[in-house]
């Protein structure tokens, strides 16, 4: 287990109790509860050895790598420590992880978004860690006075190989600090890895299950102020006026305050915020259009008739092969807005001061944190500091700082330091979904069943672009146009895990199944065959790897036994590329009781090396279960701008007992490893629909399937 | 407001705050206790479990004034050194993701465990099955329980 800083977190004070046990006379003044060990980590002291930004060594032999990237759940604080290590050829049980705060000198990208982090930080960190071991191996040689080239390290020494003398890095690090850093150093062959690709807990796991504080609603701090916020109930509406009397006089009450529609109520604890928030009396009035999901049905129709859409890629005569297909396939998809839901509801503390602003919290973005508060307030970047919490997920919701910046004008209004706080209505009616979008498909037919021409409409509501032009089939169909018209709508939307394409692949993939089972064609085969002319006789340009995908179809087709019957097993397929990972699925169904049962789901999964098999598994078995249950259930739908569904009473996330086996298989084939965090998802809701079509004969083409097919559906799993 | 001494995980806290200000509120804002998490504030989500009286009870809807008397157990008691075998399970399976929603999992595991100490898989999801984790790590927590069931018994 990994060795955590908890002296900053012991702030209970104890004493004796007549009669026996203690008292806890709890009292926050004076007292801070960090809840980000970024702190400790923007510190480093005399004598320790700290080449560059990602670690230190401390002559008592503490290893500490410093984490820069936001940690929300994809595991990356675990990741990247392990290739600093890895290369810095240390004991991982030596090694102390802390998470960096923001930094935007010492680090670049310190972004949890768009699977983005391991490729861009990949090269970096192997080379931190490596210039430290030369560096260490070169202070061992002055000392020893051999040369460098005979001296090896393992496992945290420097060893001389001939007299088998050795040194450990802690006694080794005030020298080592002493020498000048390398510019060229040599990386690992990637056969000699031994920590990367190996199996690594999380290292936050110890204060996870022991209740120790760590998430920004963690974060308590002596003479912080609460916050809840009333902000429009509908999209749509504007604060017309507010009487905040009887909000005021409720107990532990400290303001009242508004800004840009919004009312704050500022008090001494959550629960009283909350009470007083209840008894607000806002009046609200109309600002734009107060919009209701039938409302975007009928739209969606005629957006997919506009004359007006706007061409993403066009390729040959799109016209000409239809008129002469032998057939046509054409077929529309639908999917719902949705919420993020992260478990940690949106909060985030702020403390204004004369002198500069402190900011601490959950928040996927802390430059853009720090750079729009320092807009907002027209301040220098430098005077607002940034400290990282870890977050309870975010699925995209956290990349956006609308939450950072309540926080900022709730302290700058009642100068003091505040938390704000949502509860789950607010959060899951505060906006920023996955966009509501539909699709329609066609395809061309030759005689010979050649997918001969192409089109995707794709239709959304503040969606923006909500076709990937460029990925496949592009490429592999010679007459190809791909379009889309956009909706613009007070209700607002952002990026969802694995935007556009969380919904775009299995729509996409339904579709293909749809045109391969028209050609009577294999799925498999189908798929194979179109890769193989995106390869020989490509149509424009290619922007994915035809090989790669052409290896993940193969792998998951091998794993799944596509190609042997088995009675009674109907199988689906699905594959995606994403985020410079690529994913093949296939679904299993079973008949039970005239019901379609989902037993199992096979991933293949390409991402390149695989840095932490633990981890790893679990971001794309957790990708899969995500992309199961909000193809299944999740649904957000508005009556004249208000959310419907506000709380998991009317919002169903999947559960336990609504799960498949999953089985994930690696390519593994050395190349620089890609994210995990949204790849596995994507290709999710097509290998259980196409599945689910070849047992039933029943199209699941909107999400959630439960809706389309509820008598079918219930109790899938 | 009203003075309330808690028997919580052992010792005595003593605390004023109004009789309807829920359990959660209380351990979190008042008395420091934040490993039980909020995250739905209608007893839908679990993230709030804790033990009382032996008894896994979600804490957002359950008022401060109806536990003055009971014994309660939040995750930071659940053992003194981290090392319940629920817990020790759940490292070994190293079930979390983003961790939110795992001192609830395991306050429920826990208590599950001790009334059915040789649960069968399907007993273990309907007694999970009510506990949400957004970052579906439902599949690792399953084997957890089934882990620490084991652990228990030796
Ligand atoms: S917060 Fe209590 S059950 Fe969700
Ligand atoms: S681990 Fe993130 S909610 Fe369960």
């Amino acid at each position: 287990m990994q060795k955590t800083d908890n002296s900053r977190r012991d702030f209970l004070k104890s004493a004796a109790l007549a009669g026996g046990g203690f008292m806890l006379s709890f009292n926050w003044f004076g007292k801070e509860v960090l809840a980000a060990d970024s702190a400790v980590a923007a510190t480093t002291a005399a004598g320790d050895f700290a080449p560059n930004a990602y670690l230190s060594i401390s002559p008592d032999g503490i290893v500490s790598i410093f984490s820069p990237n936001p940690e929300v759940g994809q595991g990356i604080k675990t990741a990247f420590p392990i290739i600093v290590a890895e290369e810095l050829d240390v004991d991982w049980a030596n090694v102390k992880v802390l998470q960096a705060p923001l930094d935007t000198k010492k680090f670049e990208r310190q972004v949890a978004g768009g699977s983005g982090s391991i490729p861009h930080s990949w090269q970096r960190l192997r080379k931190a860690g490596a210039t430290a071991r030369q560096m260490l191996i070169e202070a061992a040689a002055k000392k020893w006075n051999v040369s460098a080239a005979e001296c090896k390290t393992e496992k945290g020494y420097v060893i001389h190989i001939t007299s088998n003398k050795r040194l450990s890095y802690g006694e080794l690090a005030t020298d080592a600090a002493q020498i000048t850093p390398p510019t060229d150093v040599k990386l690992k062959d990637i056969k000699d890895f031994k920590l990367i690709g190996s199996t690594v807990k999380n290292v936050d796991n110890k204060p996870i299950l022991t209740g120790q504080p760590l998430f920004g609603i963690d974060f308590y701090r002596e003479g912080m102020l609460f916050s809840m916020i009333q902000r429009p109930p509908a999209f749509g509406l504007k604060l017309k006026s507010f009487d905040a009397t009887a909000a005021k006089a409720m107990p532990g009450i400290v303001d009242v305050v508004s800004f840009k529609n919004k009312v704050a109520v500022v008090g001494k604890s959550t629960w009283e915020v909350k009470k007083a928030k209840d008894v607000l009396k806002i009046e609200w009035e109309k600002e734009g259009n107060l919009e209701s999901t039938d409302d975007h049905n009928k739209l969606f129709k005629e957006l997919l008739d506009s004359p007006k859409a706007e061409v993403r890629r066009k390729e040959g005569n799109v016209e000409e092969a239809f008129k002469n297909a032998a057939k046509i396939i054409e077929s529309e998809y639908q999917c719902p807005f949705l919420p993020h839901n992260p478990m940690e509801p949106m909060n985030f503390f702020a403390h204004v001061r004369e002198d500069g602003v402190e900011l601490v919290g959950p928040t996927q973005t802390p430059a853009n944190a720090q750079g729009q508060t320092a807009k907002l307030l027209n301040i220098a970047p430098e005077k607002v500091t940034v400290e990282l919490t870890r977050m309870g997920g975010g699925f995209g919701r956290r990349l956006g700082t609308d939450y950072v910046l309540e926080a900022v004008e709730v302290s700058n209004l009642v100068k003091a330091p505040v938390k704000v706080i949502w509860t789950r209505e607010d959060d899951m009616t505060g906006g920023s979904y996955r966009p509501a979008v539909r699709y329609r498909f066609r395809a061309a037919l030759d005689k010979q069943g050649n997918m001969i021409g192409y089109t995707l409409r794709g239709v959304g509501i503040n969606a923006g672009n909500p076709t990937r032009e460029n990925n496949f089939p592009s490429g592999a169909v010679p007459n190809l146009l791909i379009d889309s018209v956009d909706h613009k709508s007070p209700i607002t939307t952002g990026p969802w895990r694995a935007p556009i394409t969380n919904f775009l692949a299995f729509a996409e993939q339904s579709f293909l199944d749809e045109v391969a089972s028209a050609a009577g064609k294999d799925a498999v085969q189908f798929r194979l065959e179109l890769l193989e002319k995106a390869k020989t006789a490509p149509a424009g340009p290619v922007r994915y790897d035809i090989d790669r995908m052409k290896a993940v179809i193969e792998l998951a087709a091998e794993k799944s036994g596509w190609n042997k019957k088995r009675k009674g097993v109907s199988l689906g397929f699905s594959v995606y590329f994403s985020h410079a990972s690529y994913v093949a699925q296939v679904g299993e169904v079973v008949m039970k009781k005239g019901k379609p049962v989902l037993q199992k789901i096979y991933a293949a999964v390409d991402c390149g090396v695989v840095i932490n098999q633990s981890g790893a598994r679990n971001q794309i078995i957790g990708g899969i279960v995500d992309g199961m249950g909000h193809a299944m259930y999740g649904n957000l739908t508005f009556s004249e701008g208000k959310p419907n569904q506000s709380n998991f009473n009317t919002f169903r996330l999947i559960k336990m007992n609504e799960i498949p086996a999953v089985d994930v298989h690696f390519v593994d084939n050395g190349i620089d490893p890609t994210g995990l965090g949204e790849p596995a998802l994507p290709p999710t809701g097509g290998s259980i629909a196409n599945a689910i079509f070849k047992a039933t004969g029943k199209r699941l083409k909107n999400q959630p399937f439960i809706e389309q097919e509820e008598k079918l559906l219930e109790g899938i799993s | 407001m009203a003075v309330y001494n808690l028997n919580i995980n052992g010792k005595v806290y003593k605390t004023d705050v109004a009789p309807d200000t829920p359990l959660l509120w209380v351990l979190r804002d008042h008395l420091g206790l934040l490993g039980t998490k909020y995250g739905c504030g209608m007893a839908m989500c679990g993230a709030c479990t804790v033990h009382i009286n032996g008894e896994a009870t979600r804490t957002c809807i359950l008022p401060v004034s109806s536990v003055s008397a009971a014994k309660i157990t939040t995750i930071e008691g659940l053992s003194e050194k981290g090392d319940h075998p629920v817990q020790t399970a759940w490292n070994e399976v190293d079930v979390p993701q983003c961790g939110y929603c795992q001192a609830g999992q395991i306050m429920t595991a826990a208590a599950f465990l001790k009334s059915n100490p040789k649960p069968t898989t399907e007993e273990i999801e309907t007694a999970m099955s009510n506990n949400l984790c957004r970052c579906g790590t439902y599949h690792r927590i399953r084997e957890a329980v089934q882990l620490a069931a084991t652990k228990m018994k030796q």
